[in-house]
């Protein structure tokens, strides 16, 4: 444990702590452009220089230096703000002074170091150098001209994301950072726009829409894959501008999926803004009054037992939970909130969670993905496993299909018979497993939505029982759920109760009349004449079906509680207000229940929620996980032979936002739709 | 510059090639075989003439490498041409100790023979004109590379003699220009005389 003093203040670092690491520990501050944290240490800015004693007369780069015993660190001395000056008239030379016309402007870290450490004129009289802007692709403007060659945008894609597709080409003034001329291929490519401290590269569907001082920033929670991303929603009077990561160690660190970060302009499109009413076979606008008073009159009089509820993949717990409440007191036990029906125990909680945690993963040291691509169903996840690769020791093997996923791993096999085999103890993998101190499993909605769903999660289960995964203190049995609502859902029971039907069950017939919230990934074809009432916020395949459409809110425009799939209890605030008519998802069903003469016993969110607490006292907690028993495995039927496929067929698009969204579409035709073309 | 082949659209180094790239990957440590970047491109190039984008994707897919980082080593140093060069690639060297015994001279005859500004390749593919920085070569400064070979000691005479010689397709003999042997001074010995004398 080194000791030395920074500013005359004793600080004791771990051993490989760097002095600009000593320095933050003394609470003192360093500017710097290359250095990142979570990144590799360049030291080629040269911002971060500091004068330490004893050492030769000139001052040191503080971010690549190590700690020592007994230096003596001085970040305001004559020598340190002199180099800090000399660095900062060298990074200018070249930088264009278009602040003004910057996107970055406001949030510029060399527009605010330059505030600090730079000098009022230049003495650089020579002419700037112009740099060409490169494409890459249809999220990251470029203005190549800005940029101060810190590196980070080349660290991050070789590191974090796993694609090694931008460099630095030519030398010294010629030195430009470029792709290939394509699209950085990366579902994480918008964290360089993040990463960038000057304003080479920006956001191209934010490019000139505001200044970071207009927006109004509201704390979320990311839905379009089931990690919970912490996630900031900055919006301008009723609109979504931008939404950026926010730091959480335990869950997303500071990166977010392309998907969630940009797909927020499906938010202004096919948008339900008010009630519709199906009458002879078209959908009519309709008052909140007319499309109640539909409802009611088709429920009037109906068996419980003929109604059914299915939750969709963004549902929030509050809406699941009036849902829920108003299907009992309609007497239905037909209700499920897994559209793709993959298999679960419910009570059981480690039977659905992510039961390592997410950053469990970096403990630990052998790895088997089951029927899942988790680079597609959530990106975040998969590049906290290449973390965990990259350091080294983790093997990797995979049951299903071979996908790139930025890790090398052993191809096992494709489908049941390969897991049957690993479940038997028959596969090369075990013994790696056994071996492993913390060996995991991650199983996937490939392997868990078939219909021998329960078979694969009994096989998976009793893999882990007989391999060392459920030990004392560490549960290696992971799902990978795909769905933001999941395990919510799953926790609040909003599942087929004492004879009740599943998604597919009341799709093919069980019910009558189906109560659709927010629910579109669905085969709507078997349920015939049924009368479907969809609740939702946009105009996709759920409400062409409905008979009356209630409006309701998307993600960012209500408080919400989601329960990411480790089990962790996040809430979001409201950031804009829906549309139009529509309103709060659990207000609209609260109202409905009224009409239907069986109100729900809450008038308020707080109240809600306590109610949500009573149900499962998981509710009461918040950003905290709560270790799930091992509950075991329960035997059940045989696996089929068939491959295991991905449920995810384009990762741009698999829900009713990012399916209006043009920033997706145009995702899809530059990454999937040009490539399938190309072969 | 013998057994060019090989065209912009696609590259395959030729059996002695292979066999050759395959040595030069050998000479490195199990699992750093990426280190030999610099000598396949150089392979490569003396086959197809330049590097072209071809040539840093074959590379890069010999030695298991993302094709980005192939190009940063291939722009990086001048001795790999990115485009389509001329038979004689005229290095003069500008960096101070040439240019302080007249590399101007040199660069204007060069310009002047050639009609050709830096970076530039004529019509008929005779002469490729590139200026480049230290060859470390300054003891006979100042230097013009052609091709691999050194011209040393030039001065404007001596420069257009030169490119009239390889205009017509005659090589000069390579080194100094000048009346002396290798770097030694020009009209004899100026130091340890009196070691002559002892003798």
């Amino acid at each position: 444990m080194p000791k030395l003093t920074v500013d005359g203040i004793e600080v004791e670092v771990p051993p490989g702590s760097t002095v600009l690491q000593a320095i933050e520990a003394a609470g003192r501050e360093v500017p710097r452009f290359c250095y990142h944290e979570r990144l590799s240490i360049a030291g080629n800015c040269r911002m971060c220089l500091v004068e330490i004693r004893p050492g030769p007369p000139k001052p040191a780069a503080s971010c690549a230096m190590p700690a020592g015993d007994n230096m003596e660190v001085l970040t305001s001395s004559p020598m340190t703000q002199k180099a800090r000056k000399g660095v900062m008239e060298f990074l200018l030379i070249n930088h264009p002074l278009d602040c003004p016309i910057c996107d970055q402007g406001g949030e510029c870290d060399l527009q605010d170091q330059a505030l600090f450490y730079g000098a009022d004129t230049s003495r650089f009289e020579e002419n700037k150098r112009a740099v060409p802007d490169k494409d890459m692709g249809p999220l990251i403007k470029t203005t190549m001209t800005r940029c101060i060659h810190c590196t980070r945008c080349i660290r991050f894609a070789e590191e974090v994301a796993g694609v090694p597709s931008i460099g630095a080409v030519g030398r010294s003034e010629h030195m430009e950072i470029t792709t290939l001329e394509r699209a950085v291929e990366s579902e994480l490519s918008g964290n360089v726009i993040d990463l960038c401290p000057v304003g080479a590269l920006t956001s191209k569907p934010y490019a000139f829409n505001a200044r970071p001082w207009e927006l109004r920033k509201t704390e979320g929670i990311d839905v379009f894959d089931a990690l919970g991303a912490n996630i900031r929603i900055d919006s301008r009077g009723s609109e979504v501008l931008r939404i950026l990561p926010r730091l959480n160690e335990e869950v997303n660190e500071e990166w977010l999926g392309d998907k969630s970060r940009f797909a927020h302009d499906g938010l202004r499109r096919q948008r339900l803004d008010r009630p519709y009413v199906r009458r002879n076979g078209r959908l009519h606008p309709a008052s909140w009054g007319e499309a109640f008073e539909a409802i009611r009159k088709r429920m009037e009089g109906r068996a419980g037992t003929d109604i059914g509820a299915i939750a969709g993949d963004q549902a929030d717990a509050e809406s699941m939970q009036a849902l829920k409440d108003l299907m009992r007191a309609l007497g239905s036990p037909h209700l499920d909130c897994r559209q793709d029906g993959a298999a679960a125990i419910p009570g059981q909680r480690s039977s659905y969670l992510f039961n390592s945690t997410v950053q469990g993963i970096e403990e630990a040291d052998a790895l088997l993905l089951i029927g899942c691509n988790p680079r597609w169903e959530s990106p975040v996840l998969n590049s906290r496993i290449r973390k965990r690769w990259l350091a080294g020791g983790l093997q990797v093997g995979v049951i299903g299909e071979a996908h790139e996923l930025g890790y090398r791993y052993d191809h096992l096999g494709t489908g049941g018979q390969t897991l049957r085999g690993a479940a038997a103890g028959r596969n090369r993998f075990c013994a790696v497993l056994k071996d492993a101190s913390r060996p995991m499993l991650i199983v996937g909605a490939g392997a868990l939505a078939r219909p021998d769903g329960a078979a694969v999660l009994a096989a998976t289960q009793r893999m882990a029982e007989l391999n060392g995964l459920i030990s004392g203190d560490w549960n290696g049995f992971n799902v990978l759920n795909r769905a933001a609502s999941r395990v919510g859902g799953l926790d609040l029971g909003f599942m087929p109760g004492e004879g009740g039907a599943n998604t597919g069950g009341m799709l093919s017939g069980a019910v009558d009349t189906l109560f659709l919230l927010g629910a579109d990934e669905i085969d709507l074809d078997g349920l015939g004449d049924a009368f479907v009432i969809y609740q939702g916020h946009h105009g996709d395949a759920g409400a062409a079906r409905a008979d009356v459409i209630l409006p309701g809110a998307a993600y960012t425009e209500k408080p919400g509680t989601w329960v990411n799939l480790e089990g962790r209890v996040q809430r979001s605030e409201r950031a804009t207000f829906p549309p139009g008519e529509a309103r709060e998802d659990w207000a609209v069903l609260r109202a409905l229940s009224d009409v239907l003469g069986r109100p729900l016993p809450y008038d308020s969110l707080p109240a809600l929620r306590a109610r949500m607490g009573r149900a499962n006292p998981v509710f009461d907690t918040q950003d905290e996980i709560v270790a799930a028993a091992w509950g075991g495995a329960v035997p059940a039927g045989r696996i089929d032979d068939a491959p295991f496929a991905s449920p995810v067929a384009n990762y741009y698009m698999t829900d009713p936002i990012s399916r209006a969204s043009e920033t997706m579409a145009v995702c899809t035709e530059t990454f999937l739709a040009a490539e399938a073309r190309n072969g | 510059m013998s057994g060019r082949a090989g065209s912009a659209e696609s590259f395959a180094f030729t059996a002695d090639n292979l066999k050759a790239a395959k040595a030069m990957v050998a000479k490195y440590p199990q699992g750093r075989q990426q280190s030999a970047v610099m000598p396949l491109l150089d392979l490569a190039q003396r086959q197809l003439g330049w590097t072209s984008p071809a040539v840093i994707e074959y590379v890069a897919e010999f030695l298991d490498l993302p094709a980005i980082r192939v190009w940063e080593v291939a722009s990086f140093y001048t001795m790999y041409y990115r485009e389509p060069v001329g038979r004689y690639r005229l290095h003069v060297c500008t960096t101070t100790p040439c240019w302080l015994r007249g590399s101007d001279e040199v660069v204007r005859v060069c310009k002047e023979k050639t009609g050709l500004d830096f970076g530039g390749t004529d019509e008929k593919g005779l002469f490729t004109l590139l200026e480049v920085e230290c060859l470390g070569a300054c003891v006979n400064a100042p230097i013009l590379q052609v091709n691999d070979d050194y011209y040393e000691d030039l001065d404007a005479d001596r420069t257009a003699a030169l490119l009239d010689a390889l205009a017509e397709g005659r090589q000069p003999p390579v080194g100094t220009m000048a009346e002396r042997l290798n770097s030694a001074p020009e009209g004899g010995r100026t130091t340890l005389l009196e070691a002559d004398a002892r003798c």
